[in-house]
């Protein structure tokens, strides 16, 4: 693989760029494979590569009904963040905030992580006191996390609402300066990319029409191009879990819904943080484009349409101009909508099946990107020894009916308030 | 803009209305022994079709009563409404 430098950059500029090679191949898919990955998202592009670097296992195919970087990694609001309270979910995504800040190196692809911090606005004593244990919580876990009172927040954010005639004044926040944002499109390329370096096949356009199952055993998958022979099968699939389950006769604590997001015109930088309301369900940050990056609530009801509906996100907006005002000058760029597997407890699953050589990795409800190496990193070794990793021992299937349930913050299939 | 017919209050728009989700789901038979795997398939376990999809929604800001809802899950298209206890054939 030609390597991302910048002698390979002035190199290439005497050929007018027209040398590089491609980033990733156009295979046809083999007949059979050691490990076969279904869903070329963020998460099993992840999971191929850790398959092909920590276990040395690079038999694998991808498959994908649409495209490379077509679905919720290419929908999302690219936020970075491990500020849980339980230690389930706090020292996986500090595992991945590790992954995060060498990916670029790791990748040899320019993520653009930038750990420009997250601030939780709190609106209530009730609500600081809150946030005082969660930020006590995750600093047991060794997560950096810092209490700031109302002027220091000021400082910070000086464009929020700090005025005395609101109805959600500003308390203060929580905020956990080691979080940040990062380019979506490039995890999916760079991890795409090393991936196919390293002998996996990603087929494009392969839509997974059953599978081949025999006595409590996974054999291979039917696709749209032909039947694929599979020693072990992950499914990664986001949206589209109970679409797949449906097809192997399983029921999953999980719920399609929709969620949508959007972005402003592009203004000067004016916000250098990724900042939540804490009375509602809205956060905001800045690209590098200067577009305000916005998002919150899902639709609400069970939907496959990838594409919003405009009263949740007028309700969003206007939780967004009651915490930043200015906001309402501005016009709006785009907007749009991915699906998203919401599970009951609002925390994923990574896990086994009672079929033996199927895995599962799906429930990522609000939070699917920011877990995305860690999720390949974890799904990938219980993939590879066939049980579970430390980090995703909580992230179980059975948790529903043996009630351990991790339940964050009330977050599930319903939304904050309906 | 979802319209959905409620069957006391007709047209109305999905601003008054609140999602129950799956109408589908029976509770488990009161005088009788429940296993844990029922328990979890009626609490948490749900199909989530993609197309057709039969949901209760409670008409929150109008007259407050549950009703059913079909409706698909991929155009958003609303097919029939029922009150709540209305068999849906």
């Amino acid at each position: 693989m030609q390597k991302y430098s910048i002698f390979n950059l002035v190199k290439n500029a005497f050929s007018n760029h027209q040398n590089w090679d491609l980033a990733w191949k156009d295979p046809t898919p083999k007949e059979e494979y050691d490990v076969v990955i279904i869903g070329g998202g963020g998460h099993g592009l992840a999971t191929a590569y850790y398959l092909a670097k920590e276990h040395n296992i690079t038999k694998v195919a991808i498959i994908e009904k649409g495209w490379i970087g077509g679905g919720n990694v290419g929908r999302n609001t690219t936020i970075i963040r491990s500020n849980y309270m339980h230690d389930e979910n706090g020292l996986f995504s500090e595992f991945g905030m590790d992954l995060w800040r060498k990916m670029s190196q790791d990748l040899n692809y320019n993520v653009m992580f930038s750990p420009r911090g997250i601030i939780n606005l709190a609106h209530s004593d009730a609500q600081m006191n809150a946030y005082a244990r969660r930020g006590n919580s995750m600093r047991l876990n060794g997560i950096d996390a810092v209490l700031l009172n109302r002027e220091q927040v000021k400082e910070i954010i000086p464009m929020a609402d700090f005025s005395d005639n609101v109805r959600f004044p500003i308390f203060g926040g929580l905020m956990q300066p080691s979080a940040g944002t990062a380019r979506h499109d490039a995890v999916a390329w760079g991890y795409a990319r090393q991936a196919d370096s390293m002998g996996v096949d990603i087929i494009q356009n392969c839509e997974v029409i059953g599978f081949d199952v025999s006595a409590g055993k996974i054999n291979g998958i039917r696709t749209s191009r032909g039947n694929i022979k599979a020693k072990k099968v992950g499914l990664c699939v986001a949206g589209s879990t109970n679409i797949l389950a449906e097809k192997l006769n399983m029921t999953l604590p999980i719920e399609t819904h929709l969620l949508q997001a959007c972005v402003s015109e592009p203004i000067k930088p004016v916000l250098d943080n990724v900042v939540t309301f804490g009375a509602g369900h809205f956060y905001v940050s800045q690209s590098d484009k200067g577009e305000m990056v916005m998002g919150g609530d899902l639709d609400g009801y069970n939907s496959y349409a990838q594409r919003g509906n405009l009263p949740t996100l007028q309700h969003v907006l206007t939780e967004g101009i009651a915490m930043m005002p200015f906001l309402s000058k501005l016009k709006m760029l785009r907007t749009w909508g991915g699906i998203m597997d919401m599970s009951m407890d609002g925390s994923p699953i990574i896990d086994k099946t009672h079929i033996e050589g199927l895995y599962l990795n799906c429930g990522w409800c609000y939070g699917g990107f920011k877990a995305t190496p860690a999720s390949g990193w974890t799904f990938a070794h219980t993939i590879a020894q066939d049980r579970v990793h430390e980090l995703n021992a909580g992230y179980s299937l059975n948790r529903f009916s043996t009630g351990h349930l991790i339940d964050e913050k009330g977050l599930g299939t319903k939304t904050w308030i309906s | 803009m979802l319209y959905i017919n409620c069957p006391h209050c007709g047209m109305r728009s999905q601003n008054e209305f609140s999602y129950g989700g799956d109408a589908s789901v029976k509770r488990p038979e009161l005088n009788k022994e429940v296993s844990d795997q029922e328990w979890n398939n009626f609490v948490y376990n749900r199909k989530s079709l993609r197309g057709k999809h039969l949901e209760l929604w409670q008409h929150i800001s109008g007259c407050r009563q549950w009703i059913k809802v079909e409706r698909d899950t991929a155009t958003h298209e609303i097919f029939r409404t029922f009150k709540a206890d209305e068999e849906v054939a």
